[in-house]
């Protein structure tokens, strides 16, 4: 059951991302890219929540690497995202 | 308690994924673009937070890699230059892979190694897993490679390669029936499954040439997306397979519109190694020769000077010369002078989906400025100058006209109708695909030679002089 249950999940979610980022402006699809990066970094939280107390060295090292690259994907993509977005601005609206 | 706790940190992760679907929803427009991000990076921050109260966590290990992920990203993202960006949403995509890989490996190696609780579902997401995220980081690797030239970006073709792919997509199938059959003890076909798809990654990324990177990007930054999507269903997480699948869209449609830009389906670029082919075609087809009218820093004032219209054009030249900073210059002398200027920019010009937007962006041309290829088309008639920058094919007739072109059929901007065309340009070598571009010869066509960022520098000269 919980299969299905996650199935639908992920059936909704790909119908719903497609209606947004049709949306987007070919304008910011850069952006779009590195911050939809940022979101694919979101294994992070579930590398947290799974790196639990007691693993031998070979799960430490997997835990703490799928930690790290995920971090990494995450705040690099967000502040990149920002760096480039603050670039973004309107005539005469900029300064 | 426990379960109060677990319920508290699911209902969290739905919040957080209405914050990622506002955010997203709010990068629909420049002006709220930004505020969207921070939005996003909200909902971010609460998933983590709330992941951090999971009972029996190591909480020291956790924050070596915290810390250290921060550190590396917060660097690598304050000091990658604009023009770098391609690379770096490449190497991004990969490590989104390579983390989702090792999350399954971390869930394999503690949970079912050795044991034989996992049912054949999980066997099969878990090979699906390792299978996406470890084409995605040496895939992505290669593209890095490509795009910082550290390898040849030329598509890298040898005989057979197909059956080659074949063969590792058979490989795939025999060594995941096997795992499937008994996942307890399958840690050997486990462990060479995740060494073919880093195999496969790199097959499918080396044939595809430097031009078509747009694509490629576009698509493994879809693949990094459908990996932590199912690396979500390896640890029955909500929010992974939310935010996987939001990923995963995105970079589906934006395949699709890059695609779309070049008249090709995703197998032909995927598949066909499209720069050797049409080398070899257009030997035969060098159809327009003629006289090039060369022109002179001077020549090119005189014509700017009169102009009451001008749009840039600016393609990949754009960004290897840096000239962004000069052009911006330029175009605000241009509107001094009461000139009306524009920058049009197709889609695939560049190395990734809007690349050249975030070049003039950073060079502060306002983004009502920059208008699409589908915009300027029908009033090309009405421009006085086009100056192209760096672009070859997407201002190249022959995709119109020349039915035995190697890209005819692509929308391009259609430069060739307007009043007046300068082609900054090094040399007359023909661009990436190789092809000659009828453009150069035309009467209303003057070629401005030289490094595109000097040659700029000069007409402000003139300007100034």
């Amino acid at each position: 059951m919980v299969a299905v249950f996650l199935t639908l999940v992920l059936v909704l979610s790909i119908f719903l991302g497609f209606e947004l980022i049709a949306k987007v402006p070919s304008t910011l699809h850069t952006p779009l890219m590195s911050g939809s990066n940022a979101i694919s970094g979101i294994t992070l939280v579930g590398a947290i929540a799974s790196l639990n107390t007691g693993n031998d060295t070979m799960g430490l090292i997997l835990g703490v690497a799928a930690v790290t690259l995920a971090t990494i994907n995450v705040v690099g993509g967000y502040v990149v995202t920002d760096r480039m977005l603050g670039m973004f601005k309107k005539k005469d609206g900029g300064k | 308690m426990n379960i109060d706790l677990n319920l508290l940190i699911n209902f969290t992760y739905i919040l957080s994924a209405a914050l990622f679907i506002f955010g997203l929803k709010m990068l629909a427009s420049p002006a709220t673009a930004r505020r969207g991000n921070l939005i996003s990076s909200i909902g971010m921050l609460l998933a983590i937070v709330v992941a951090l109260l999971s009972q029996g966590i190591d909480y020291q290990y956790i924050a070596i890699g915290l810390i250290l992920g921060s550190l590396i990203g917060v660097m690598a993202a304050k000091m990658v230059a604009m023009t770098a960006m391609p690379e770096m949403v490449a190497i991004f995509n990969g490590f989104g892979g390579a983390a989702s890989l090792l999350l399954a490996w971390f869930e394999y190696h503690g949970k079912y190694q050795d044991h034989d609780e996992s049912s054949l579902f999980t066997s099969i997401i878990l090979i699906l897993t390792i299978f996406i995220g470890g084409m995605t980081f040496s895939g992505s690797m290669i593209a890095y490679g490509k795009l910082s030239e550290k390898i040849s970006s030329a598509p890298y073709l040898f005989a057979g390669q197909h059956i080659v792919n074949f063969l590792i997509i058979l490989a795939v199938l025999v060594l995941g029936a096997l795992f499937v059959m008994n996942p307890g003890q399958g840690n050997l076909y486990f462990l060479i499954l995740i060494g073919v798809a880093l195999v496969f990654g790199v097959m499918s990324v080396i044939p595809i040439g430097g031009a078509d990177m747009p694509v490629v990007i576009s698509l493994l930054n879809s693949y990094s997306g459908l990996a932590a999507c199912a690396a979500g269903f390896v640890i029955t997480n909500n929010i992974l397979i939310v935010a996987g699948a939001l990923v995963g869209a995105s970079g589906i449609i934006l395949t699709n519109i890059m695609c779309k830009a070049m008249n090709r389906s995703l197998a032909n670029v995927l598949f066909s190694g499209f720069g050797s082919v049409k080398t070899s075609g257009a030997a035969g087809s060098v159809v327009q020769q003629g006289e090039v009218k060369p022109a002179t820093a001077e020549d090119v004032y005189h014509i700017l000077e009169a102009a009451d219209t001008v749009t840039f054009v600016p393609g990949y030249g754009l960004a290897v010369a840096q000239a962004q900073h000069q052009v911006r210059e330029l175009g605000e002398i241009l509107e001094k002078n009461d000139t009306e200027v524009s920058y049009a920019i197709h889609p695939v010009a560049g190395r990734m989906p809007g690349h050249m937007n975030v070049l003039l962006a950073e060079a502060n041309v306002p983004y009502d400025q920059l208008i699409e290829m589908d915009e300027v088309n029908p009033n090309m008639e009405t421009i006085d100058v086009a100056v192209i920058i760096g672009a070859n094919d997407v201002v190249n007739p022959a995709a119109l006209n020349d039915e035995s072109s190697p890209i005819y059929g692509m929308p391009i901007i259609e430069v060739h109708r307007a009043k007046t065309v300068i082609v900054l340009k090094r040399s007359m070598n023909p661009g990436f695909a190789g092809i000659q571009n009828a453009l150069f010869f035309n009467d209303n066509t003057r070629m401005f030679f030289g490094d595109a960022k000097a040659s700029i520098t000069n007409l402000i000269a003139e300007f100034k002089g």
